[in-house]
């Protein structure tokens, strides 16, 4: 760990120092942390814990409750697959087992190259696209176990 | 006062209360498993629901206020049929393994399904699967049979303050673990076995020596020698069904020599050992060689605590090593010769009602000659056990004396077990030893009581020596916290880390005062069994049990002396586990 990034970190979180009830501020002490590294490493939440006097457990505690915080790193691009209804009757199952074959990995791992993070998710919103998945935020839908090939080979040609 | 109406019969009652206080003082208990009423109230099993006119939805009644004019229906056909299925569902993600569980026939969750009337399993599909985490001498923890109640999260932040564990994950992955998903073993858990008592299934337990101490029991080279701390006897007869209250000293000694032990000393004897020790070690401060004030080091998983987060505190800590480890090192020494046994033939058996002494048991630092004093250290709980599979029924068992030499024991060992019996044992002999007059006034009220912090001064000589007594590790970081800023407020301070003193071990038996664990009047009713017993001992003060002199005299020599260092007395060490 650098010591520039935790000094953003520390900075940030000296920030709330005088509020009352400093430490209701974890969640955007999180966010920061997750900013600044891109996920939330071990030693970050030990510093966490130690700059904001909050047991360790409870940091661990909130940093794996939500879905936005990641504990482990992620890759570039992070794929996220709709399970939600919609996308389940339409063959999410099959896009999901798809990315998986061509990826090599489990949900919520990462490529060696770093390159991709396959994770699930709930409903994105966006049903009359289903089946779908969303890349870095960016929506992609229709999908076919085809076009979720080609889908991949354009990130990983860094065409889109 | 405020009128509600409960399954339609109206009652007057004070405002502020939940419905299910209501309910309850109406008669009516309203079944419930994450609610605890020494902890705060969580609201997330949903087993005590109840109709509540006007209210869409079904109400939890743990978390639900009064209102005036509330009409409640605790017993209506879709009410108990909501809640057999919402135990249907908790038991459905649950191990279906009752007959080959530790807690069958003691399990909450067991009686719950039988209260609200489970009769059939409704949904066979997936269940939650974890690895058993048995690495923590002290702790295990079976993720698959939590039921998520999180009494054992609330114990540990709310009356320890160590806040161990947490919930982590979220919904249908959900579990209870120290930071990182580390094993108990690595967290900064202090071992105090509290979140054991509160569990209301067989996810926290002990973990158990049964197994070992059986084969120990079977090995013919042997010497079997056991011991048992103050507070196992005032409590094992609950194992049993038997009330609580009543000291079981000579029945428990009788059982254990039925269990195939060679000897069965008392931890009581030692405890007298440790008050001269630590009265002399006390004095020895007072006169300003040492630091004050001096902080008691009986409670292990005090111990534990106090290396992990109040090191700058060590060299207020006693040096002695608890009765327990004072007792086996006499036991592997002077005990040895006697018999003229070798050391590694004999193998000592606590039987403590504690969990954190199987930590405790293990410490490398108190190792004698490399050799470990305390072989096993088992609870009240696993004695209960082994007594019922050896067919040994208490009640029936005709009581016998502990063995000599090391089995006399004065009052004052005795009301060791209790929250301020160690401040109360260990003031009787130093003031007797520093002024030489004999102290009247034995009983000293104000160690005495339930009360989280308690303060008190006695008269030695001339000087007023300030006490102050705490029990449960919550109560401990208040006063600690008073002395790292003024090292002068007191001269003395007993920590016990379970709530009660040992009396509320993490080891002692799941009874139900009130229809749950960690009752206060549970305690009390123990602390009673083990101050009548005080009162009703001819010796009241260690320094005059006359077995303890004869130790010194044939082995010892003095208190505080080269021998009584290198066997009695121990040392610290910071420790940083992860997490603070």
């Amino acid at each position: 760990m650098s010591d520039e990034k935790l000094k953003e970190l520390q900075e940030y979180i000296q920030e709330f120092a005088s509020k009352e009830n400093k430490q209701s501020y974890l969640i955007a002490v999180l966010h920061k942390a997750q900013s600044i590294y891109g996920y939330l490493p071990k030693e970050v939440i030990e510093f966490v814990s130690e700059e904001m006097r909050l047991p360790t457990s409870a940091v661990w505690g909130a940093a794996t409750f939500y879905n936005y915080f990641h504990t482990t790193v992620k890759g570039k691009y992070i794929i996220s697959v709709c399970m939600g209804t919609a996308c389940y009757v339409k063959g999410a199952v099959e896009i999901m087992e798809t990315i998986k074959d061509e990826l090599e990995i489990k949900e919520n791992e990462t490529t060696q190259d770093m390159m991709f993070t396959l994770q699930e998710a709930r409903c994105l919103g966006a049903c009359g696209l289903a089946p779908v998945l969303m890349v870095n935020g960016k929506v992609h839908g229709d999908l076919t176990p085809e076009k979720v090939k080609k889908l991949i080979n354009d990130y990983r040609s860094e065409r889109l | 006062m405020i009128k509600v109406y409960i399954n339609d019969k109206p009652y007057d009652v004070v405002e502020g209360i939940t419905i299910m206080q209501a309910a309850a003082m109406a008669g009516y208990k309203i079944p419930s498993l994450c609610y605890h009423p020494r902890l705060s109230i969580y609201g997330g099993c949903r087993v005590c629901i109840v109709e509540v006119e006007g209210v869409k939805n079904f109400a939890a009644s743990c978390s639900y206020p009064i209102k005036d004019g509330m009409k409640i229906r605790t017993n209506t056909e879709a009410v108990r049929k909501a809640r057999k299925e919402i135990v249907e569902l908790i038991l459905d993600n649950h191990p279906q393994d009752c007959n080959i569980c530790k807690r069958n026939g003691i399990c909450e969750l067991q009686n719950l399904a039988r209260e609200v009337g489970v009769e059939e399993r409704m949904f066979a599909g997936e269940r939650k699967r974890y690895d058993k985490d048995d690495a923590s001498p002290c702790v295990e923890n079976n993720q698959e049979k939590c039921v998520l109640c999180g009494r054992c999260v609330r114990m540990c932040a709310e009356i320890q303050k160590i806040r161990a564990i947490d919930f982590v994950n979220r919904g249908i992955k959900t579990r209870v673990s120290p930071a990182f998903d580390m094993s108990f073993k690595d967290s900064v858990c202090s071992c105090c076995g509290q979140c054991i008592t509160v569990c209301p299934t067989a996810a926290l337990t002990e973990k158990d020596y049964i197994k070992e101490t059986f084969e120990v029991l079977n090995d013919k080279s042997k010497i079997k020698v056991a011991q048992i701390a103050p507070s196992v006897r005032a409590a094992i007869g609950e194992f049993f069904g038997l009330k609580p209250g009543k000291n079981w000293e000579k029945e428990t000694a009788a059982s254990l020599k039925k269990l195939g032990f060679d000897y069965v000393f008392d931890t009581q004897f030692s405890a007298d050992l440790t008050i001269v020790e630590e009265a002399s070690e006390f004095l020895d401060r007072l006169k300003g060689n040492g630091a004050l004030p001096m902080i008691t080091s009986c409670s292990s998983a005090w111990m534990k605590a106090m290396e992990q987060f109040y090191s700058d505190l060590i060299p207020n800590v006693s040096t002695c090593r608890s009765p327990m480890s004072m007792l086996s090192s006499i036991i592997k020494t002077y005990f040895a010769k006697k018999i003229n046994v070798d050391p590694k033939n004999i193998a000592s058996v606590a039987f403590m009602c504690c969990v954190a002494k199987k930590y405790e048991a293990a410490r490398e630092e108190l190792l004698i000659d490399g050799m470990r004093t305390t072989d096993y250290s088992l609870t009240t709980r696993e004695l209960g056990r082994m007594l019922k599979s050896s067919g040994i029924n208490l009640p029936d068992i005709k009581g016998e004396e502990f063995d000599s030499p090391l089995g006399q024991s004065s009052g004052a060992a005795t009301i060791f077990g209790v929250t301020g019996g160690v401040m109360e044992a260990a003031l009787r002999t130093a003031y007797e030893l520093a002024t030489g007059k004999t102290l009247i006034d034995i009983e000293m009220t104000q160690a005495r009581g339930f009360e989280g912090v308690k303060e008190g001064k006695i008269d030695v000589d001339g000087t007023e020596v300030r006490f102050a007594v705490v029990h449960g590790l919550g109560n401990a970081a208040k006063i600690l916290d008073v002395v790292r800023k003024d090292k002068n407020k007191y001269h003395f301070i007993e920590i016990m880390a379970c709530p009660g003193g040992c009396i509320g071990g993490g080891g002692q038996p799941y009874t139900a005062v009130n229809g749950q664990t960690f009752d206060i009047n549970l305690l009390k009713l123990r602390a009673q069994a083990l101050y009548d017993s005080d009162k009703s001992k001819i010796i009241r003060k260690s320094h005059e049990n006359p077995d303890i002199k004869k130790l010194y005299d044939e082995f010892l020599g003095t208190p505080l002396g080269e021998k009584a260092h290198k066997l009695l007395h121990t040392h610290y060490k910071p420790h940083f586990p992860k997490g603070i």
